[in-house]
């Protein structure tokens, strides 16, 4: 409370000094402040350097340049946020720059090397190792040992894998993980009270669906999130699809040709249609033609704008464990923020500041990555708050460099070569996983 | 002809009779009789040569560059590598040779399949929009409309409109009783079909609007006196229009050519390059290496590679087309 009550004051004294129009106004915010005299408030900017972070931040003005890839569900809830942390600190202000994840990771880092990225932003647990290696991010250890971040405070996987020879590069914000989504309607034509949780069940609920009428009640992408559930069938079985230390790829095992054969029984029992193009199985879900899709939980603001009356439960256990691909949004401070002492100090009161405000993201469909705001009635109630009660069960790929682009020039191929039936899932995955292999290798080479 | 220090000894020497004669052959270009400058041509070029050299001729020698590196511009070590770039290409062992080859089949499939109809469907709906009838300003604008549609537009439009299980094409094709399970972007060769369709449909109205305006420079005499001479209309388009439309189809095929070659947006967004990466253009293989995995020296090395075909494939196009001495 005071800390916020510091930061408005010196903010709007800035404002006042620095403007000068709007006289009255600024009287006002700064009569609010109240107490500081005009030269203790203008000494009051001079850049000090920040070694060590104080939670605030008192300096001049700063424009932040905030990037994320929150475009969908999640979109309006971080600008949200963004608004309401901008109201608090009126000296920090927020260029927020919101790109597709699919093309932020190749924008980001070439971004930074122009020094036009951005100074703060968020990214996903799988790509921090890889931006790490490529010292796009710097680390964030003393901000983690500040806000008193501790391993206690998340679950082991999620904590490790933001760690990169060492030193912490990232704050977890959430996890975010896939599931099952199930339309209300149809299942309660077919009879269907419980939602399944095991491989038995939920064929019989797919029988039930088949023959109430719906011909195909599960239909099988062929890509995303096909490697999704791919990743989490075969770590259901037990297998891994890389060596911890990223040397290999192992994706070719016997648990994930057994993950993948999976799959494509799916289509070939007739559960699914063929070739299911890119989002079409998301589409015809929205569109109540599929009773049952497995997407992830960030799509859960999506069906609830289109007023898609669904469910949300954990996917069931197919193979021998209960896991679940997952992935964590993790804050971070860029290469270029390093040079700025005033930025490097807003960027973390930022960061700070969001990550105690996580219980509000949860309302985007996330899974708080603290375990504090977890517990809370707010996540607890939410729709996802089955998932996170599980959230033992989640799975996050190895902090291996350069790993998200072998993924998917490999892995998701095998996938969707499988699922289409071009190849059977052996082949697909072994010739796939020598690629991989290679391409590890080369990697290790290049990052060391 | 002229080296930089050379005009301008001519220029101190100007008066003299000897330096006169030298200069006459510039001298008598310009039409005022003054006498031209040898800064004059390369002042009038200076705007574009910058452009070019600055955008053009400079990112070909530093792209030269890039390609005898292992170069990641986010690393701050880019080592030399020689040639090894080009000869991993050529090795089937390399982690790049075999996505370059697939991405260069794939492009030469959709060019041999979209260039004859890119040159063909153009030419007919040309000729018929160069007749008199009511409404004609309408129908060129409706074929050119799509053109003015950028391919983030077009691919995500037909991606749905084309999609086997919820698309509306399947949809309509099985209300009139036709197969409704033709999975339009996930297996070949359908999905050939679909994006030699789309980008047919697409920039037809740009080399249709190309050959109206080399129809509209065929001189009437000239039908006229094919008419007098008794020849039937396929007889004139035939022995009128297209000679005189030589030229015009000499640009067109380089341009369609080109354009064909660089597929890149329609595969990326509505095939993703499916099945496996059968529809990945020489293009998108390169953009994925490049810009995805960030290998610029491999990504440089197999755009070099491609800009040689080119060339290679333009050569052949000037030579198709040059004028023949009968």
């Amino acid at each position: 409370m005071s800390r916020a009550a510091r930061n408005e004051q010196s903010i709007s004294r800035r404002h006042f000094l620095g403007l000068g129009v709007g006289a009255a106004a600024g009287a006002m915010i700064a009569g609010c402040g109240g107490g500081k005299s005009a030269s203790e408030a203008a000494g009051g900017g001079g850049a000090q350097p920040a070694q060590t972070f104080s939670g605030t931040y008192d300096g001049p003005e700063v424009t932040l340049s905030y990037w994320n890839g929150f475009t969908g569900g999640d979109g309006p809830f971080m600008k949200q946020l963004v608004k309401d942390f901008t109201a608090e600190h009126q000296n920090i202000k927020i260029a927020e720059n919101t790109v597709q994840w699919n093309e932020y990771y190749q924008r980001m880092p070439a971004a930074v090397t122009a020094g036009k990225g951005p100074d703060v932003g968020a990214m996903h647990l799988d790509q921090l190792a890889t931006n790490a290696a490529r010292k796009v991010i710097v680390p964030v250890d003393d901000l983690a040992a500040s806000l008193g971040l501790t391993e206690d405070d998340f679950t082991t996987e999620v904590w490790n894998a933001g760690i990169y020879q060492d030193a912490r590069y990232g704050i977890p914000l959430d996890v975010h993980s896939l599931a099952m989504y199930s339309l209300n309607d149809p299942l309660q034509k077919a009879g269907v009270t419980e939602m399944p949780t095991d491989n038995d069940s939920f064929m019989a609920t797919l029988d039930q669906l088949k023959s109430s009428g719906t011909a195909n009640p599960f239909w099988m992408p062929t890509r995303w999130p096909a490697h999704l559930m791919f990743l989490s069938l075969l770590w259901q079985n037990g297998g891994e699809p890389y060596a911890e230390d990223g040397t290999k790829a192992t994706f070719d095992s016997e648990e994930g040709v057994a993950a993948l054969q999976w799959m494509v029984d799916v289509i070939n029992k007739g559960y699914s249609p063929k070739n299911v193009a890119q989002d079409s199985q998301y589409v015809a879900f929205k569109n109540g033609e599929v009773p049952i899709t497995w997407d992830g939980i960030w799509q859960i603001n999506d069906l609830k704008t289109a007023g898609v009356e669904n469910t949300l439960s954990p996917i069931p256990k197919i193979g021998e464990t209960d896991h679940v691909w997952a992935n964590s949004h993790n804050f971070y401070i860029t290469r270029q923020t390093t040079g700025d002492d005033n930025k490097l100090q807003a960027a973390k009161v930022f960061i700070d500041w969001i990550s105690r405000k996580s219980a509000e993201w949860a309302g985007a469909g996330m899974i708080p990555a603290r375990k504090s705001v977890r517990d809370s009635a707010q996540v607890q109630d939410s729709p996802q708050g089955p998932i996170a009660a599980k959230i033992d069960t989640l799975k996050f790929l190895p902090p291996v460099p350069g790993l998200g682009d072998v993924q998917a020039q490999t892995l998701e191929i095998a996938v969707a070569n499988a699922t289409l039936g071009k190849e059977s899932p052996a082949d697909a995955l072994s010739s796939q996983a020598a690629r991989a292999s290679k391409l590890m290798e080369e990697n290790k080479k290049k990052f060391g | 002809m002229s080296t930089p220090t050379r005009p301008t000894e001519r220029e101190v020497a100007a008066p003299a009779p000897a330096a006169d004669r030298l200069q006459a052959s510039t001298a008598r270009r310009s039409r005022s009789g003054r006498r031209t400058s040898w800064a004059t041509p390369w002042l009038f070029l200076l705007p574009y040569l910058v452009l070019f050299g600055t955008f053009v001729l400079a990112p070909i020698v530093y792209g030269v560059w890039i390609s005898l590196h292992d170069y990641d511009y986010t690393l701050p070590g880019k080592p030399w590598v020689g040639l090894r770039n080009y000869t991993n290409l050529f090795d089937s062992e390399s982690v790049t040779a075999g996505p370059f080859w697939d991405g260069m089949k794939a492009t030469a499939i959709f060019t041999v399949f979209s260039v004859p109809l890119l040159l063909v469907v153009p030419l007919a709906v040309a000729v018929v929009m160069n007749q008199r009838f009511r409404g004609r300003n309408l129908f060129r604008a409706v074929y050119f409309a799509p053109y003015v549609l950028g391919v983030a537009v077009i691919g995500v439009l037909w991606r749905f409109l084309l999609d086997r299980n919820i698309g509306i094409v399947n949809h309509y094709l099985g209300v009139v009783g036709l197969p409704d399970d033709i999975p339009w972007l996930t297996s070949v060769p359908e999905a050939w079909v679909a994006l030699v369709g789309v980008t047919v449909w697409w920039t037809l109205g740009f080399n249709a609007v190309i050959y109206l305006a080399g129809l509209q420079d065929i001189p009437n005499e000239l039908y006229e006196a094919a008419k007098v001479d008794g020849a039937n209309a396929w007889q004139r388009f035939r022995n009128v229009t297209l000679p005189g439309l030589r030229p015009v189809t000499s640009f067109v095929t380089m341009v369609t050519i080109i354009a064909s070659v660089n597929m890149f947006g329609q595969s990326y967004l509505m095939t993703l390059g499916q099945p496996g990466t059968d529809t990945r253009t020489a293009i998108y293989a390169i953009t994925e290496t490049g810009l995805r995995n960030f290998r610029m020296g491999d990504a440089a090395a197999m755009s070099y590679v491609l800009t040689l075909v080119l060339m290679l494939l333009s050569l052949a196009v000037f030579w198709l087309f040059r004028e023949r001495k009968s």
